[in-house]
């Protein structure tokens, strides 16, 4: 970890100004990812500013849906009514995520931007085209059984580590960014993120010095009845070997909509339209969902570790939906 | 003393031994008044930080300090290119027998890099921030080579040691022929079981404080499972007379084996301090803790039995190939408990190790015992399987009667009652004889069981105590307290020894200052210091009898001293109990204050051999006596497992131990609760990846190196059997540190197999291995 300078700031204004304005400052909420990676030397930054008093909060109901302020915390939204009982995927995804003082910590918009949990992007000795452009991808041939089967290339496999990404592109949310103009933008939750290709080091359409004000998540009947299971090495606090957000409205044993993203396997939250496809319009049944799942995985492709993925995110789709059509 | 006093026995009255006694530790704990190794502010203290090697194999070609050593506060840089010479370096086998080192490099003694995460600088700032800093402005030129990451690649050097475990233990063993009678045997059968590499990581990591308090004098605040051990290794470094070194560990967050030597960073921690002339202290990051102090090997076993069609056997074959460092031959020795476990007549075992540029791995809890028992219970779960015959029943067909590796008789063994209680309280009858057919809902249950064994070590130790005429009591011995209750089961036997109420007793530890005690490691510790506490107390009994007989004014004037017993403090007559007085009249008359006495006790073969046993704990000198001592127990264990996704939840637990004396109920529950967990992480989900190329760790966290948390972990039953041992210790002790693990990843595994009909050999079971789509 490198020294650096710390500034509170009370606005978005002084906030992007401070960050745009100061070569090498980051912003910093919970700073359970920053502060994380720069002990590891991975991230050094030469400032942070703190926004945790910028007031990007508010767990309310609007025309457009539920909007979550950025800086709100992942345990109160987690636990929040309106989330539990009109989104529950949103707060599995949550409360399935981190520990609870990690929970207590983590903002909104930082678990958006939380970084991979690969093992060589996190260690400054070894080579990895995320951290360092062109200096190679070691994951390929070496530990990669945690990393994504789903979008990834041959400069970088590392996988979205987050739950609550998954539950948002499953639900089609939209975040409100805003630059250091004071001028706000919509992005879709699914094109916030982006696949590594040729430029890993690049995650998301944020650009320098924009923040995430909110997130906004329209009312449905597949957000109101839809489930969240994440299969993990051990029984809580680790990272998803894969699970399955979905969302369903059956009605009369047909599905009339269906949503479904798969996390734990992607370099970024896994919509699935494919697997959405077979789901609306046919019935409620296991063959359905056998049938989406395979769709789900179409395009994976595994590596030496991590070819037990394709398996496990099948059955987890598959016993998400199973779960959810009987609850 | 004049003579060996009697067996421990407690009082007609129930004494405090053996009581659920609260830790007396406790309060000091959760107020945070405990300090541990790193928590000394000593007055000018100044911070070290490690700086550790980005390859595993080269040369470091050049080190710029330069602009490290201009931030402000940096008083040091300690490389390669400085280190002040050392008396003895662990770089030659004379330095290395010498110090006691665990590994033959010393780091900072030479360029070359044999290990990623081997130290290549030690910074020294006025903050731990501004050392930071500092250690990641050093630049490092290295010459890098491809490093060899373990003995499964194809360039690593294979070969056949005569000696494992730093010459403790035989690299081939032999009993009988094993291959003739496997030849002739009706049921043969071969399994390889992998294990994966594991980390002790105790919650407080390696931790040093140093403080010349001469130029010939050093005092260490170390985070150490053996003061004294620590003590001989810096004496032999730095070429001091051990009197002139003091090391410290008052509290210990835990060690599981890797506290249990002097590794690298403590020296060069004590080297920094004499080269800037303050105190520094140095604490492992926890990524640093995976290259530092050792780790449990990755290694392969190939069991081969042979057994008759009712299940007796008649071979045992048992071959280990491991990894090592570049430097020593060390390897768990895993054999020890197969060739002893069940009545067979013929045993061979091998060890094959590959050199690899990994650091020396370590004993880690139950050393050789964990993986060995994991090979031997799998493969007993087999044979029950393929013959039809109950998991029970198939180990009692083998029963030991006495040790067959040595024909000795055992000391005491309780293993039959461990059997038996162990299957009521869990209820093994309910169990289905057939795999993979008992469900609840989508999940499958099984029922698995394995045995579990460790051997009490030789060992010694000694103890003082000193009463106070005012009724108090102080008792001291330089033992260590990983955090599982030393300090309150020695204040349990004094209060006992000394017919005091255990608030009335001090009991200090952790001091070369105070009498020396063996390293907390192999499980000696409970059973040695109890019975030098004793002896101790003892001690002063006699002294105390003899002023009494001698005293005209005393109830006890002209008595036989053998004739005199203490009870509750008192000192009276055997056959006429009215005939004595209180140790407090008797000293107060006699005008002393205090008396002191110390004691010896010995622990394992030296006790009933009544030999010394003098460096057994490096000799493992285990067979001085007639008798073979070991603790027994079973392990019982319900999984549920979900096919689909994988998963493997341990949903019910029974362990049931027979270990001689239980010094503290609760205490000793918690230390099998801890043990079990410890050994559920082995066989569920702990492993330290490290990649084939570069031979470095890519999960060196405890974000990705998986422990158990609270919800993997169901409410489990502990029970021990009553056991009287009176040839291994005057406590009669034998200590639960290890045995708790013992045989727990085959528990795991067999009920697994129970489940699922599925085998897996390859630890740890997480859910890839039970989908089964993971490709060789």
């Amino acid at each position: 970890m490198n020294n650096f300078s710390y500034l509170s700031t009370a606005t978005a204004k002084d906030a992007t100004a401070a960050v745009t304005g100061t070569k090498g400052a980051a912003f910093i909420a919970g700073g359970t990812t920053v502060l994380d990676l720069m002990k590891l030397n991975v991230e050094n930054h030469a400032e942070l500013v703190d926004i945790n008093m910028v007031p990007f909060k508010g767990i309310e109901q609007t025309a457009e849906g539920l909007r979550i302020g950025a800086l709100e915390r992942m345990s109160d939204v987690g636990e929040h009514p309106l989330v539990v009982q009109n989104y529950p995927m949103i707060s599995q995804a949550l409360l399935q995520a981190a520990s609870p003082q990690l929970r207590n910590m983590a903002s909104i918009g930082g678990n958006l931007l939380q970084r991979t949990r690969c093992g060589y992007f996190r260690d400054v000795a070894f080579p990895c085209n995320k951290r360092q452009p062109g200096s190679g991808c070691p994951a390929q041939e070496g530990e990669n059984r945690g990393l994504a089967i789903l979008g990834g290339s041959k400069d970088c496999i590392a996988t979205h580590p987050g739950d609550l990404g998954v539950a948002l592109a499953a639900l089609d949310a939209v975040l409100l960014l805003e630059n250091a103009k004071g001028k706000q933008r919509r992005v879709p939750l699914v094109d916030f993120h982006v696949v590594p290709g040729s430029t890993p080091q690049r995650e998301t359409v944020l650009e320098p010095g924009e923040l995430i004000v909110s997130v906004t998540i329209p009312a449905a009947a597949h957000a109101k009845k839809s489930m969240y299971l994440k299969v993990r090495d051990r029984a809580s606090y680790a990272f998803a070997l894969a699970s399955a957000a979905v969302g369903l409205d059956v009605q009369g044993g047909q599905i009339r909509s269906a949503r479904v993203a798969l996390g734990g396997v992607g370099t970024k939250p896994w919509r699935s339209l494919a697997a959405e496809k077979i789901l609306t319009g046919a019935p409620a049944t296991e063959a359905t969902f056998r049938a989406a799942a395979a769709a789900a995985v179409r395009d994976a492709q595994p590596r030496e570790q991590n070819r037990f993925k394709v398996e496990l995110a099948q059955n987890t789709l598959v016993r998400a939906l199973l779960e959810l059509s009987a609850a | 003393m004049d003579h060996e006093p009697a067996f421990f026995e407690t009082s007609p009255k129930p004494g405090v031994v053996g009581m659920p006694l609260n830790r007396v530790d406790g309060r000091d704990k959760v107020m945070g008044k405990a300090k541990y190794s790193a928590e000394y502010p000593l007055p000018g203290l100044v911070y070290g930080v490690l700086k550790t090697s980005a390859i595993a194999k080269g040369r470091v070609q050049s080190i710029d300090t330069s602009l490290a050593m201009k931030e402000p506060g940096v008083l040091q840089i300690l490389t390669h290119l400085n280190l002040p010479k050392l008396a003895k370096t662990p770089n030659d086998p004379e330095g290395k027998k010498a110090i006691g080192a665990p590994m033959g490099f010393l780091p900072l003694t030479s360029d070359v890099i044999y290990y990623a995460g081997q130290p290549v600088a030690l910074v020294v700032a006025d903050t731990f921030e501004r050392a930071t800093q500092a250690a990641a402005l050093i630049r490092v030129n290295y010459a890098a080579e491809a490093p060899i990451a373990a003995y499964t690649d194809k360039r690593a050097q294979i070969f056949n040691p005569e000696k494992i475990q730093d010459g403790k233990a035989d690299g081939y063993t032999r009993r009988g022929d094993a291959r003739a009678a496997l030849a002739g045997a009706p049921i043969k059968m071969t399994a390889v079981y992998t294990h994966a590499i594991n980390h002790h990581n105790p919650m407080e990591p390696g931790a040093t404080t140093a403080i010349w308090e001469a130029p010939d004098r050093v005092t260490v605040y170390e985070s150490t499972q053996g003061v004294t051990r620590t003590q001989k290794a810096l004496s032999a470094y730095l070429g001091l007379p051990q009197d002139q070194v003091r090391v410290i560990t008052k509290f210990l967050g835990g060690g599981f084996g890797c506290k249990g030597s002097c590794w690298p960073h403590t020296v060069l921690t004590v080297q920094a301090a004499k080269m800037v002339g303050r105190p520094v202290k140095l604490v492992l990051t926890r990524p640093q803790q995976f290259t530092s102090m050792g780790h449990r090997e990755d290694q392969t076993q190939t069991l081969t039995l042979g057994a008759s069609k009712e299940g007796k056997l008649l071979a045992l074959i048992h071959e280990k190939t491991s990894t090592t460092s570049p430097w020593d031959n060390y390897a768990e020795a895993n054999s020890k408990i197969i060739n002893l476990l069940y009545e067979c007549p013929t045993f061979e075992s091998h060890y094959e190790l590959g050199r690899a540029n990994v650091m020396t791995s370590t004993f880690t809890r139950a050393p050789g015992e964990a993986p060995g028992s994991f090979a031997i219970e799998s493969s007993m779960d087999d044979l029950a399987y393929q013959l039809g015959i109950d998991p029970i029943e198939i180990r009692l067909r083998n029963y030991a009667e006495k040790d067959p590796s040595t024909g000795q008789p055992w000391s005491s063994k309780s293993l039959r009652q461990c059997y038996a209680r162990g299957a009521e309280l869990f209820g093994w009858s309910k169990r289905n004889p057939k795999a993979g057919v008992t469900k609840n809902g989508r999940l499958l249950v099984g029922y698995g069981m394995a045995t579990a064994s460790y051997p009490v070590h030789n060992s010694q130790g000694t103890a003082r105590v000193r009463l106070y005429a005012d009724g108090h009591a102080v008792v001291q011995a330089g033992a260590t307290d990983l955090g599982t209750g030393t300090y309150t089961v020695m204040t349990q036997v004094a209060a006992d020894s000394l017919g005091l109420a255990p608030d009335k007793i001090r009991f200090e530890l952790g001091d070369t200052k105070l009498p020396t005690a063996p390293n907390s490691g192999g499980s000696v510790a409970a059973g040695t210091v109890s019975s030098s506490v004793y002896m101790a107390a003892q001690d002063v009994w006699e002294r105390l009898t003899k002023m009494a007989i001698k005293d005209p004014k005393s109830p006890l004037f002209k008595a036989k001293a053998e004739d005199v017993a203490m009870e509750n403090g008192r000192l009276q007559l055997k056959k006429d109990a009215s005939k004595g007085e209180d140790f407090k009249a008797l000293m107060k008359r006699a005008g002393i204050d205090d008396i002191e006495g110390s004691g010896q006790g010995k622990y394992g073969s030296g006790y009933e051999a009544g030999q010394s046993a003098a460096n057994a704990s490096d000799a493992h000198k285990d067979e001085a006596g007639k008798h073979s001592m070991h603790s027994f127990g079973a392990h019982f264990c319900e999984v549920q497992v979900d096919p689909d996704l994988g998963t493997v939840r341990v949903t019910r637990w029974v362990s049931v131990h027979g270990a001689g004396r239980i010094l503290n109920a609760k205490t000793a529950r918690s230390q099998i609760i801890g043990g079990s967990i410890f050994g559920i992480g082995a066989a569920l989900m702990e492993a330290t990846a490290r990649d084939p190329h570069y031979a470095r760790y890519t999960n060196a966290d405890l974000g990705d190196y998986h422990i158990p948390v609270n919800a993997d972990i169901p409410d489990m039953t502990v029970e021990f059997i009553d056991e009287h041992d009176p040839y291994i210790n005057a406590m009669g002790v034998k200590g639960i540190g290890e045995i708790s693990m013992v045989g727990v990843s085959a528990a795991v595994a067999n009920a697994v197999f129970h489940a699922t009909g599925k085998r897996v050999r390859d630890l740890p079971i997480t859910p890839d291995k039970i989908l089964g789509t993971k490709s060789a």
